[in-house]
């Protein structure tokens, strides 16, 4: 593909078109593709056979698969319950998934995930977590958290560019009319009976985490529609509040109105707002991101960690689960014989890796379905020049409303550095409706058509950003998050791929439906809760 | 013959131009040196007398006189012109800027001197002596006239000193190229070489005059009452510093931070209450106040030892340690060896600093019209405070007009409160500014300081007690608390000034 070819299928040819015409072939700063080492994936997909010496086997109780935020979570729930005898495998050389994080000689900056809002009281675990980290300073009148300002993001959070002018906030009020403004107030409207709503058990219709909202039948009726019907149902037509319900669903999700089941696209807007007419609970942010949590749960586990170590084959055995493992190299074969296995990684890679799925995979891993994103990181010298005057001033989240991408977020910010070299992460998700074919597209893409994106797309609002960019970094997600499509929230596949495979049982935000922090750490404990009673039962 | 009178009309434009640089160079070397007597004495001394070293040297000018004087003409533009760019440019720096003034004035007032005994001599021939040495005179002690009542009706206020001296600048080089058609006749050789040399430095002086337009915008000449004297965009904030009868001023980003005439009733107010409030204070903080007039007042304590200074903007600081009206008027206090400066970001060096907790601290920063300054005014900013300060010590903060920002005033005074510090608000009047308030505060229970020290020239018992009784128009209003996460001041503050612009 040719550079106007890239440009017209990531950006639109319209941008395609200018840019092309502006320049032949800028030049682009340094940089590479970081992360997710994907050839070895692949080579475990390919089916990779090892034979284990057998003085390389050793025996565990626990052993946790995977070092995302699910499988720390369950270490750290294993070693709080002081019980301590487990290992836990990561096939990175670092801890944390798609919640990692980098930093160079300026800051430390998110490669995915970037924040957490305030929990509510009831999440209990999630806020001792945040309390053992110095987060939480105490209770207010009501019992609900209170958190230390200086973790609370710092104002102003959103701005968004449109024809040429930055606005402050996310929803664009510059220019709307009276229908826009009504029919946004409708909304809200809808999102504050939700948010009320209780149901005869006196749970909430959308909270965090999921496993905690309402199965009534009222609230899950609302999965059999796309969250665009939803808004077709109700009138929902202005074209400014429907991108930015759009906005919300691939902010969070990766995914467009049509594609997203409305019960997800409610739950984004209901599940953080404590009660009607409040603002959403504050967001809980730090300049790596949640690289910043991740970087907590490894440290209180560290000593149970192996990085660098991918199993690749279970083998359920009649007293437990045997483990084949390997490093990144696919060299140094280690064997685990363990009683119970916590499986913390997505169930795609579960078909190549438990031995009964290789012939008879379960139908409901095909159901789980995961969207592709790109992030760049961008390391520049000095901010971007304001260009108006009555521009709204850079912010921490910063959005395009002409442009496939989700914006950029800024590093800086949450420090109170306001001048001087920064870093930007730049999100774009592929929304793609065949899940295969976006990352095809995503990883066909290499280093030089991902910086041209990312600076093509950065350069609409910042004129002067190819000039500033002192290096690119391009991480490929190729399966970044579950896609809570139609139907998917409440249908049988979630359901039945959080059941346990004989000793193994499964932690990962896909069993949620939707990948946020707080889903994987709910999964991550449960999964850590059910082997702790299996084991007490076992030894009793 | 048409050459005379057209030459006489060169006569009274050169003789304009050599007033102006004259009047140019003792405006500016007032502004910045202070005491105009002295300045404008020794300035016209020196030119007159460089005049008359230029009248002796022509003697020396034996042939090609029409030639010398078109080359002599382009020197004094150049000189002429560029001389206030280039006193401008050397501000900062006092012993450049005595060099660059003295040389310019004689080397212009040599120039000068040599073009009128030039112009009596090429003329001699054409013109009656008795009436050519009345006509030349004449016609040069009437471009004085002009000049000295043109240059301030007319030059500085809607010109400035930059472009005014540009500008005349390119008069003469115009002279100079005019005079290639008007002398032609007795230019002997090839003329083109001198024309194109006037052209050239009439092309380098209108980029100059371009150019000046970046250093000050037209624009910028007209918000300002006052000349600008310095102007400069730093990486954190444009300065400008500005003179007029009565003073000079400083403003940031357009923003008036002092006036010389009434700077010392806000400084004596912001820091001898927290001052005497921490007693005998040892250690003192400063966050903020790069003009250095809170040290000034802070070390009229005998018992400080040190003065940490942070200010974001090292060409703040360096500006008020050398620029010579700034250095006076802060009485030279960043050279004071119990004055350590940094330049960093003070809500950045609160958060890493492990300084020994301060007996005092003064916090003197900008208004609060931007988030980044905002960030200065939050409640996680006093907690760090707090944390860098002794349970007993006096801390005073500048807190916006209680009077044109009501909502801005109380919110650092409730936050201030929010953030663990018992609060005592109090506000005095600064000409320049309006009403301006202030709060002082400590981490316990404190009465208001009763007897601030001998020898200030605003403060004393009476004022120090009134300035804690505020009047009804200025009372409390309920507020929300400014946190970083919603900066609620940054929004009061310029709700509250927009309605002043």
């Amino acid at each position: 593909m040719n550079r106007r070819e890239i440009l017209a299928a990531f950006l639109g040819l319209p941008v395609a078109l200018a840019a092309c015409r502006e320049s032949k072939t800028p030049s682009l700063p340094p940089g590479e593709i970081v992360g997710a080492s994907d050839i070895f994936g692949h080579r475990l997909r390919d089916g990779l056979r090892v034979d284990v010496p057998s003085d390389a086997w050793s025996d565990v109780p626990v052993v946790i698969v995977g070092g995302g935020v699910a499988g720390l979570t369950a270490a750290w729930h294993l070693q709080r319950s002081g019980f301590e005898d487990f290992v836990l495998l990561e096939l990175e050389q670092a801890p944390g998934g798609t919640a990692r994080s980098g930093s160079n000689r300026v800051i430390s900056f998110p490669w995915g995930a970037h924040y957490i809002p305030a929990p509510m009281k009831e999440n209990t675990a999630l806020i001792s977590l945040l309390d053992e980290m110095g987060v939480v300073e105490g209770k207010d009148k009501e019992g609900e958290p209170i958190i230390a300002e200086q973790f609370l993001c710092r104002d102003p959070e959103e701005r968004l560019f449109y024809k040429g002018r930055w606005y402050e906030g996310l929803y664009l009020h510059a220019g709307a009319n009276s229908d826009d403004q009504q029919q946004l107030e409708k909304f809200n409207a809808e999102i504050n009976r939700w948010v009320a709503w209780r149901d005869p058990k006196g749970r909430r219709a959308f909270t965090l985490p999921v496993s905690a909202c309402s199965d009534d039948a009222e609230v899950t009726a609302l999965d059999r529609l796309s969250m665009a019907e939803w808004m077709n149902q109700r009138g929902f037509v202005s074209p400014r509040l429907r991108w930015y319900v759009n906005y919300a669903c691939r902010d969070d999700y990766g995914m467009t109105l049509e594609q997203t089941s409305a019960w997800a696209g409610l739950f984004y807007f209901c599940a953080r707002v404590l009660r009607p007419n409040v603002e959403s609970q504050s967001l809980i942010t730090w300049p790596e991101g949640n690289g910043r949590l991740v970087n907590h749960l490894y440290d209180k586990t560290r000593s149970r960690i192996q990085l660098d170590r991918a199993a690749i084959e279970l083998i359920p055995t009649s007293t437990g689960c045997d483990l084949v493992t390997l490093d990144q190299q696919g060299k140094a074969p280690r064997g685990f014989h363990a009683k119970y296995v916590i499986f913390a990684a997505p169930q795609f890679m579960a078909r190549y890796l438990i031995r009964p799925y290789h012939e008879n995979p379960p139908p409901h891993i095909a159901e789980l379905q995961f969207g592709s994103w790109m992030v760049a990181n961008l390391t520049l010298k000095d901010r971007p020049k304001q260009n108006a005057q009555r521009d709204f001033p850079l912010a921490w989240d910063n959005v395009f409303y002409e442009s496939e991408s989700l914006g950029y977020v800024v590093a800086t910010h949450q420090r109170g550095i306001d001048r001087g070299p920064t870093v930007f992460t730049y999100y774009y998700p592929l929304c793609d409706e065949n899940a295969p074919a976006a990352r095809t597209r995503l990883l066909e893409t290499d280093w030089r058509g991902w910086a041209d994106v990312a600076l093509t797309d950065l350069s609409r609002a910042h004129t002067d950003i190819r000039n500033l960019v002192e290096r690119l970094d391009v991480m490929r997600w190729g399966h970044a998050m579950i896609r809570p499509r139609t139907g998917f929230m409440w249908g049988q596949a979630r359901r039945e791929a959080a059941k346990p495979f004989r000793s193994i049982y499964f932690a990962h935000s896909e069993l949620s439906g939707v990948a946020l922090f707080e889903e994987a750490f709910d999964n991550g404990l449960r999964a850590a809760a059910e082997v702790i009673t299996r084991l007490a039962s076992s030894s009793s | 013959m048409k050459r005379p009178p057209l030459l006489f009309l060169n006569v009274l434009i050169v003789a304009t131009c050599g007033l102006i640089y004259e009047l140019l160079a003792g405006t500016l070397a007032s502004y910045v040196l202070g005491d105009s007597v002295t300045q404008f004495s020794l300035i016209i001394g020196i030119y007159l007398f460089a005049m008359g070293v230029g009248s002796w040297l022509s003697r020396f000018i034996e042939t090609g006189l029409a030639r010398r004087f078109v080359d002599i003409e382009l020197a004094v533009a150049i000189l002429g012109g560029f001389s206030a760019p280039l006193l401008f440019l050397s501000f900062a720096r006092v012993s450049y800027f005595y060099a660059v003034l003295y040389f310019i004035v004689f080397a212009i007032g040599v120039f000068v001197g040599l073009e009128i005994p030039l112009l009596l001599r090429i003329l001699k021939d054409e013109v009656e002596f008795k009436e050519l040495v009345s006509r030349v005179l004449a016609f040069d002690y009437i471009g004085a006239l002009l000049a000295s009542i043109l240059f301030p009706i007319l030059f500085v206020p809607k010109l400035g000193l930059v472009r005014t001296s540009l500008i005349f600048g390119m008069l003469n080089a115009g002279v100079a190229l005019w005079g290639t058609w008007l002398l032609r006749p007795l230019i002997k050789g090839r003329i083109t070489g001198l024309r194109v040399r006037s052209i050239v430095v009439l092309v380098l002086l209108l980029v100059a005059l371009v150019k000046a337009n970046t250093l000050t915008s037209l624009a910028e000449d007209e918000m300002f009452a006052d000349e600008i004297v310095y102007a400069k965009d730093t990486p954190y904030q444009r300065i400008v510093i500005t003179r007029g009868r009565a003073g000079f001023q400083l403003f940031l980003n357009g923003n008036l931070q002092f006036s010389s005439t009434d700077e010392y009733r806000y400084h004596e107010a912001l820091v001898h209450p927290a001052m005497l409030l921490a007693n005998n204070p040892r250690r003192v903080l400063v966050l903020g106040g790069g003009d250095g007039l809170a040290l000034r007042e802070i070390l009229k304590y005998p018992s400080v030892e040190r003065i940490t200074l942070v200010d974001l903007d090292p060409d703040m600081t360096r500006l008020s340690t050398r620029f010579p009206l700034l250095a006076e008027l802060n009485k030279h206090s960043f050279e004071n060896p119990r004055v350590q400066v940094i330049n960093e970001d003070a809500f950045i060096w609160l958060e890493r600093t492990t300084d020994e907790p301060y007996d005092a601290a003064i916090v003197d920063f900008p208004d609060p019209n931007s988030f980044s300054l905002g960030k200065l005014y939050t409640t996680r900013f006093y907690r760090l405070l707090r944390n860098r300060v002794t349970e007993t010590a006096g801390v005073s903060v500048q807190a916006t007009s209680p009077m044109f920002a009501r909502n801005s005033y109380w919110c650092i005074v409730r936050t201030l409160e929010a953030a663990g510090f018992v609060v005592k608000p109090y506000y005095t009047a600064v000409p320049s500014f309006g009403l301006w308030g202030f709060a002082l505060a400590r981490s316990s229970p404190f009465e208001i300081p009763a007897k601030p020290p001998d020898g200030l020239r605003f403060l004393d018992e009476q004022t120090l007690a009134a300035m804690f009784r505020l009047s009804k128009d200025i009372e409390p209003v309920p507020v929300e608390i400014n946190r970083l996460d919603n900066q609620a001041l940054v929004r009061y503050y310029e709700g509250e000034w927009k309605r002043f612009e």
